[in-house]
């Protein structure tokens, strides 16, 4: 009797420490942006804290939000898909070629691109079933050299006419906020309600958490999975595509190593890599963390760019032990 | 459940060993046809300067995936080899006005040290391979910047040239270095304790404890290792180009070690080391890309064969797995 009366006392205690971890875990990343951003404002005033340098931020944070949203959702179901960045130039590349025959094709050609290969990636993964990380380093490979065929091998450097109504998509805006902003919020917003109130976002986490189980609870794996990898190559393909917009052209060599920054924004936002459980909340987080830090630095004017990297590095490794520690707590 | 596994086996022998045979060998095949193509259709491909030209340049990615395939054996990942060679040739240039020796010391030291960050993320702290090595790949690369204040350094040193363009009877000292370096990778896999541990990990890394196997001790070392082989490939890559450039030495190059030792036949779910595959697989890399260029198709025709070239042998291997 008391020992089971102990027992109860312990998993209710645990159970406190499990929420409270689990709550951290999630909005970990949202407290330390809003201190970073705070204590950037009091140490640099009108020159951080400005509207003009906020929505810099933001406009800088939109294509890799785009980006992540959708590896927040592979990552989820358990998956990577590394050709995120080569597809953004692709699709950056093909967004400018396409441009000269008008600004349908400039916007149809890119996506369908982009999303086909991304449907090699989900067959691939989720038909063959190979491993996410081989398939996607792949097409990684893949994209980069499409983009390449199409510009000369990086010679030519397609220019979009400025009355070409896709411009628009870069660099017009609406009440005062850039569009490619406007995007990334809507892909953040659609990701929320997909993930937390549609049957598609739960079964997405019911896969990467147990595939086995998810198989035997009736759920289409590999349909579920072809979609993930779709999605993630098509918002990379808007991404490419709003580039090319806000920069009038399509360069093959933009993108590199993008990937790995939307893999670091999803991770510090506190989505498990192990598959099963994330929030895109959480990725929007990470997203303006990595933008923010890089702000803060740029607005040290003595420190140089590198030291950039070296604090996005310190700083990952900071925030996955945290994690560690807190999932640790969890299963407790 | 062995009887279910073994049943199909026996309904068609003849077929699946052709299959697996092919899954086996696949990457050597491959390594011939595409000799075999070159000798008769690229001119001047047989002289000893080509094939003299083809090791050297595969020296680099060679060395770096076979600390690698350690790494891969164990079920873990390391991205941050390119980073590590960043690290090694800034050290080396920094380190060079105390003499070769202790630049080289100081540069494989360097490596060795962000191997035992790596291995002690993976091993001790239980975070995933994949995102602990992403960290040093984008802390290591701004690092090497930082030393070397984001210039390049050239990098005059009798001693280094003498390692970057000496031959020995014909042979390049950096592939007799990289040669010297497989076989002792070779020995370890196949002739250690520590060569099965590492397979008992990379198969299942919780029965390996309950067995005795010293996991941490075991992973702390292979990362260390990888790093320090990283280094190593730095170190060469710096003595060949006599020049230091930390924001291009090793760009990328963890995407082409993997390849390499991907196609050699090596599981990305760990569990196998296949020393003699990676070898191949990294010169078969290397000979597309040599060939193609050589027959005037251009870089972008080069990534998209590899690409192919990838996952069809990932394809041959799944069908091994199946069968």
């Amino acid at each position: 009797m008391t020992a089971m009366a102990t027992a109860g006392d312990v998993g209710r205690a645990s159970g406190r420490r499990e929420r409270v971890a689990a709550r951290l875990q999630q909005g970990g990343a949202l407290v330390v942006v809003v201190v970073v951003t705070l204590v950037a404002s009091l140490l640099f005033g009108g020159r951080f804290a400005s509207v003009d340098n906020l929505l810099g931020i933001l406009e800088a944070s939109s294509f890799l939000g785009i980006v992540a949203v959708g590896m927040t959702f592979v990552i989820i179901g358990g998956g990577i898909d590394l050709s995120v960045g080569s597809l953004l130039a692709l699709s950056a590349v093909l967004a400018a070629f396409g441009s000269q025959f008008g600004s349908v094709v400039a916007v149809a050609l890119p996506l369908g691109v982009c999303g086909l290969i991304g449907l090699v990636n989900g067959l691939l993964i989720a038909r063959a079933r190979l491993a996410p990380f081989i398939v996607t380093l792949a097409t990684l490979l893949f994209a980069r050299g499409l983009a390449f065929a199409v510009s000369d091998e990086g010679n030519t450097i397609f220019r979009i006419d400025p009355d070409q109504a896709v411009i628009a998509l870069g660099q017009g805006s609406i009440a005062g906020i850039r569009i490619p902003i406007l995007l990334a919020g809507l892909a953040f917003v659609a990701g929320w309600v997909v993930l937390n109130r549609a049957r598609y976002g739960t079964a997405v986490a019911a896969i990467g958490g147990n595939e086995e189980a998810a198989r035997l609870m009736g759920l289409p794996i590999a349909r579920v999975k072809a979609a993930m990898y779709v999605t993630s190559g098509l918002l990379a393909g808007l991404a490419g595509l709003l580039v090319a917009a806000r920069s009038s052209s399509g360069q093959s060599t933009i993108g590199v190593g993008l990937e790995l920054q939307a893999i670091a924004a999803v991770v510090i936002g506190g989505t498990l890599l192990t598959g099963g459980f994330g929030s895109i909340a959480g990725t929007l987080a990470g997203v303006l963390l990595l933008n923010v830090i890089n702000n803060v630095i740029n607005q040290v004017g003595t420190l140089s760019s590198y030291f950039q990297q070296v604090v996005s590095g310190v700083f990952l490794i900071v925030v996955v032990l945290v994690q560690r520690y807190l999932t640790r707590e969890q299963r407790l | 459940m062995t009887a279910t596994e073994t049943a199909p086996a026996a309904q068609a022998p003849g077929r699946r060993r052709l299959l697996d045979l092919v899954a086996e060998n696949g990457v050597y095949v491959g390594l011939l046809l595409l000799i075999a193509f070159n000798l008769l259709f690229t001119r001047r491909f047989g002289e000893i300067d080509n094939i003299r030209l083809q090791f050297v340049q595969v020296v680099p990615v060679a060395i770096i995936a076979l600390g690698m395939a350690l790494v891969i054996g164990t079920r873990g990942i390391d991205l941050s080899v390119g980073s590590v060679m960043a690290i090694a040739s800034a050290l080396l240039a920094l380190y060079l006005g105390y003499g070769p020796v202790v630049a080289i010391a100081v540069a494989l030291l360097g490596g060795a040290v962000v191997g035992l960050v790596n291995g002690v993320l993976v091993s001790v702290a239980g975070v995933q391979p994949i995102v602990a090595t992403l960290a040093l790949l984008v802390g290591g690369r701004g690092l090497a910047l930082v030393l070397a204040r984001g210039r390049l350094t050239e990098v005059f040193d009798p001693t280094l040239a003498t390692i970057g363009s000496a031959r020995v009877f014909e042979v390049p000292i950096v592939v007799l270095i990289a040669l010297a370096v497989a076989v002792v990778i070779g020995i370890l896999v196949s002739r250690t304790t520590f060569g099965r541990y590492l397979v008992a990990i990379g198969g299942n890394a919780e029965a390996s404890v309950l067995a005795g196997v010293p996991v941490r001790r075991t992973l702390l070392t292979v990362y260390i290792l990888c790093a320090a082989l990283a280094a190593l490939a730095g170190v060469i890559q710096t003595a060949r180009l006599s020049a230091s450039d930390p924001s291009f030495v090793g760009n990328l190059i963890e995407l082409s070690a993997i390849t390499a030792v991907v196609v050699g036949g090596t599981p990305l779910s760990g569990g196998r080391i296949r020393i003699m595959g990676t070898l191949a697989g990294a010169m078969l890399m290397q000979l597309i890309a040599a060939t193609l260029i050589t027959h005037n198709l251009p870089d972008s025709a080069t990534r998209m064969v590899q690409a192919v070239i990838i996952v069809a042998a990932v394809l041959i291997q799944r069908q091994r797995g199946a069968a």
